[in-house]
């Protein structure tokens, strides 16, 4: 398929950064690329996970963002206190639609409270370690909660508050886990650092506290997958129809409980490559558990995840149950496809957002007939552009070695291949591939445009230049597309709609994709007299 | 239960805030620097704020909501953010092309003690500052203060960067509207201008951050102080300001530098604030309040009249900013409501005198605090004790509102689940209509959906 956009990368680079000071083009070229596939081809390598330069207007967001906000924050019984001024905490407290639901009222839920240090001028001045200790103190006994996260702000990486030491010491104190995360804002690049410090902080402080056996049969974990708009949900009940028991989520719906149980799942599940693949990397090595790349994104790719997770089993009985569960599942879908395609076939999407969503939302848009002709992520790595075959090829620079790389051995006690190297290959000879994920760019078309972390500056050309019919993004670029007249879809939020994720999901998206692009409103912008006064003109100029 | 944590037991808290009726200052310098015309706030830290920032008030208003930061990393945090900046300041420029920059600073490049005109002064000696156009600054250290305090120090800020001594004084009034919507910000200059007082009204956000749909993004929308007329305050003959939280720092300073004498009131939220607004206005310029104005006057005492017994008694939580809190808690008294309790994030001593005087000794039950422990936590923990009946505040309320089963009215900041308060006001007198339209609304709507079958009733 050709997309549409014919430049050469030369050419659209020279679009894109012309308004630059010259060092500002240059830097942001290495960012920006048409892209190449094919048999022979290997996608052109494109710069990612690099630093922002300042005043130009970037989408991304801080490490905090991505620690407490992103992977932390849709877990619902423990308490995560920011320490920091108040602004930080106040930000992230409910806007990220991270959606729980607790069995009962007796079970705990603080997703929907904030609780921070809110740190004074005197804390900056002579340390702010004994206000965390009280808070620590005081939502303990408050609260009674099984478990007490601490997330560092900006300033308490400079004022050198020990974070780590308070949690230790109110750990031995209180009876229940405190554990703390050096993710002041500043740390990396984007919320991409906070991620990573984020997985690192799940792995030694909670995952592996419960070795209890799972009672399913065929036991996962799903990693990446937050429960925006309720997503988690209807993936929890696919899989229950499947006869698939899945033993955590990090993080949507999830508990702590299910956390410390995790690795004893039979195989991890990776849909957010970006913001979870440390925790599927450190579990596989400490315990043995096997992770592959899925995709709950779009009908093709639910169908297509499932069955490679029936596949893995070697279950007939799985394998003959998901037949049905997508037999099922799929003539739903292809009722509303086929209706939706008719009205969007041949329309032009672009995407820009997130690290591993500017991906997966393509196969909706081609599902319905729609072509993404430009994408590009806010924060991810070159692995998720151009497939983790150039992992070894990554330079790791200066703000990537601030983030810990934990080393991790095989547990002495439970390590447990779940694969024998033989059941491997047999896998691998039959299709299966374990610990890869391809990336976004080998599976788009040649001629589409890549833009890493795109600037709004560059947005606005783009729009300008190709006027595609939806801009899929956040909240801090959709007002600005729409006004000039162009949709956009949040697919951070999902605009408030939702779910999208499953067979479910992929309707949702169709019916809210033909309503965003196929509505008459924006040809009404324009009020009638001034559609009318190119005639009225007309008739005063030929008067003499 | 969404807040199925929260108990009768009050506890005193020293350390832990829960649920805060706060956010920090850099958004207040962010929200007020949009109000100046062709400006591009600056956020001086880590990429979050400037993100965070944006996020949050583009979900208050719906509309773009531009600002840049230097995007601070670790090595800035170690050696300083002076190259950060200069590179901003120049990208910025290059890019953008704004007549102003306004920067703000952060918890961050505050606690590293970053000298802001110093490097402002070294892009000017660079030449990375094209003829003609500013670069301002303000401190915004969040560990101080709300974002309140931020605002206030913006448009401190506005005049201290523009403001120049002039020879002979004009006949303008300075108006500084505090922090209230675009709406209201268009109803204070409309109220002026309809009494006849030529106005300089900075910030003004008013069409800024409710620009009309054209097709066409216009990057720095037509709103917005310009420079020019930031330049000529000094030639004000008074300054009116709205809000001492807000307003009462840049008033001070022009009176301090440029001897323009103010008038701080509080803002006009409600009959006798919009009274004493209209009164000040009148006798600055010495002109008659006109007719239009008495018809807009009486139209709200009719309403309130007419409406008197859905009001009275009602027991009302309020909680936001101090200069909306004190102005409501007046009105709600003077309708004969009892707002009972009363919170805000916004430290400031003030608080308590200007609510004790807003109540004016009618609500002896009333709780107010302000300040460390004064969040939402406290104040559902009060309802709790003693139930209210209706909750004014903004948006996070509305958990409170679902489990407790009482009607909210959504006022202040920030407001993610509705429309409407940047569209219309809820100051002067058109404004306290729309506000008793949504109090009775809520009310009332609370009355049908409760009220047994026997006693539903048709009329009002």
């Amino acid at each position: 398929m050709e997309a549409s956009p014919s430049l050469s990368t030369d050419e659209i680079r020279a679009e894109l950064v012309k308004a630059y000071p010259t060092k500002v083009a240059r830097k942001r070229s290495t960012q920006i690329l048409v892209n190449q596939t094919g048999l022979e081809t290997v996608v052109p390598e494109i710069a990612a996970n690099i630093r922002t330069i300042p005043g130009i207007i970037s989408q991304r967001g801080c490490t905090y963002a991505g620690c407490k906000g992103v992977v932390l924050g849709p877990t619902r019984d423990i308490i995560n206190i920011t320490h920091g001024p108040i602004g930080c905490g106040f930000y992230s407290w409910l806007t990220r639609r991270n959606q729980t639901k607790p069995p009962t009222n007796e079970h705990d839920n603080f997703m929907t409270y904030c609780f921070s240090t809110d740190m004074k001028e005197e804390d900056i001045v002579f340390g702010g370690v004994k206000r965390l200790r009280t808070a620590i103190q005081e939502a303990y006994d408050i609260f009674h909660p099984k478990a007490i996260a601490v997330f560092s702000t900006c300033p308490v990486g400079l004022i050198g508050d020990d974070v780590h030491a308070v949690a230790r010491e109110m750990k031995e104190k209180l009876g229940i886990n405190v554990f703390a995360f050096s993710c002041e804002g500043y740390r990396g690049v984007s919320q991409s650092a906070g991620h990573h410090i984020a997985n690192n902080g799940l792995f030694k402080h909670v995952i592996g506290h419960d070795d209890t056996p799972p009672t399913g049969k065929f036991n996962i974990s799903l990693l990446g997958e937050y429960n925006i708009g309720g997503d988690a949900f209807v993936l929890e009940e696919m899989f229950e129809r499947c006869g698939i028991n899945l033993v955590a989520t990090f993080s949507g719906n999830s508990t702590m409980d299910r956390f410390e149980n995790a690795h004893m799942a039979d195989v991890n599940l990776v849909m957010c490559h970006r913001s979870i693949n440390y925790v599927a990397d450190m579990i596989e090595k400490r315990f043995g558990v096997p992770w592959f790349k899925v995709n709950f994104t779009g009908a093709a790719g639910t169908a297509k995840s499932l069955r490679k997770v029936a596949q893995y089993f070697e279950d007939q009985t799985l394998i003959d149950r998901v037949e049905e569960v997508i037999e099922e599942e799929m003539a739903k879908v292809e009722v509303a496809r086929k209706d939706v395609r008719s009205r969007c076939e041949g329309k032009r999407a672009m995407l820009f957002v997130g690290g591993s969503r500017a991906h997966h939302y393509q196969d909706l848009f081609r599902e319905i007939g729609m072509e993404t002709i430009a994408a590009g992520y806010e924060f991810a790595h070159r692995d998720d552009y151009e497939g983790r075959r150039v992992l070894p090829t990554i330079k790791v620079d200066a703000d990537s070695r601030n983030i810990e790389e934990l080393h991790v051995d095989p547990d002495p006690e439970r390590y447990r291949a779940r694969l024998s190297p033989e059941d491997r290959s047999r896998r691998e000879a039959a299709g299966m591939t374990f610990n890869d994920y391809e990336g976004m760019m080998p599976e788009m078309a040649s001629g589409a445009l890549v833009v890493d972390d795109i600037s709004h500056y560059e947005t606005e050309r783009l729009l300008e230049m190709y006027r595609p019919d939806v801009f899929c993004a956040g909240i801090k670029e959709k007002f600005a597309v729409q006004k000039m007249g162009i949709p956009s879809k949040q697919l951070h939020s999902y605009d408030y709609g939702g779910p999208y994720a499953g067979f479910r999901g992929a309707i949702n998206f169709y019916r809210e994709i033909d309503r965003l692009v196929n509505t008459r409103i924006w040809s009404m912008i324009a009020p009638p007299w001034e559609k009318e006064k190119r005639p009225s003109l007309d008739a005063t100029y030929v008067r003499p | 239960m969404l807040l199925r944590h929260t108990t009768s037991d009050v506890a005193e808290r020293e350390a832990l805030t829960v649920n805060p009726a706060k956010t920090c200052q850099p958004i207040g310098a962010m929200y007020a620097a949009l109000g100046i015309h062709n400006c591009l706030p600056h956020s001086h830290g880590s990429q979050g704020c400037c993100s965070y920032h944006r996020s949050a008030l583009t979900r208050h208003y719906k509309e773009p909501v531009m600002a840049s930061t230097s995007s601070f990393t670790e090595g800035s945090s170690v050696f300083g953010g002076q190259a950060n900046l200069l590179q901003a300041i120049t990208t910025i420029f290059a890019v953008y092309n704004p007549d102003v920059i306004a920067v703000h600073t952060t918890c961050l490049s505050e606690t590293i003690g970053d000298d802001i005109p110093q490097i402002i002064s070294k892009a000017r000696d660079d030449g990375k500052i094209p003829a003609g156009k500013r670069v301002i600054h303000t401190n915004t250290p969040s560990y101080v203060g709300s974002h309140v305090t931020g605002f206030s120090n913006m448009v401190k800020s506005m005049v201290d960067y523009f403001a120049q001594p002039v020879k002979e004084k004009g006949k303008t009034l300075n108006l500084i509207p505090g922090w209230v919507e675009p709406s209201d910000m268009r109803e204070i200059k409309a109220l002026a201008a309809e009494i006849g007082a030529e106005t300089i009204a900075f910030p003004d956000t008013s069409d800024v951050l409710d620009a009309p749909q054209t097709g066409k993004h216009e990057f720095y929308p037509r709103g917005g102080v310009t420079m020019e007329q930031l330049v000529r305050t000094p030639a004000s003959q008074a300054t009116v300001a709205l809000g001492p939280t807000a307003s009462e720092a840049a008033a001070k300073l022009l009176d301090a530098k440029f001897k323009v004498p103010f008038e701080l009131l509080e803002l006009p939220i409600g009959l006798r604030a919009t009274d004493r607004f209209v009164n000040t206005l009148r006798r600055q310029i010495r002109a008659q309040v006109p007719a239009s104005i008495n018809e807009q006057r009486g139209r709200l005492m009719d309403m309130i009249t007419d409406m008197h017994q859905y009001f009275h008694g009602v027991r009302v939580a309020l909680w936001g900013d101090p200069d909306q809190l004190v102005s409501l808690a007046e009105f709600l008294t003077d309708l004969d409501m009892r707002p009972v309790y009363i919170v805000t994030g916004t430290p400031g001593k003030q608080f308590d005198k200007r609510i004790g005087n807003a109540l004016a000794g009618r609500v002896p039950e009333a709780k107010f605090r302000q300040g460390a422990g004064a969040d939402m936590f406290l104040m559902h923990q009060w309802i709790k004790n003693e139930p209210v009946d209706l909750l004014i505040g903004n948006t996070y309320g509305k958990y409170i509102a679902r489990d407790e089963n009482i009607p909210l009215v959504r006022h202040g900041f920030p407001i993610m689940d509705r429309v409407g308060h940047s569209y219309f006001p809820t100051v002067g007198y058109r404004g306290a209509m729309r506000l008793l339209e949504m109090i009775l609304g809520a009310l009332m709507d609370h009355k049908d959906r409760q009220s047994p079958e026997e006693s539903f009733e048709l009329v009002m």
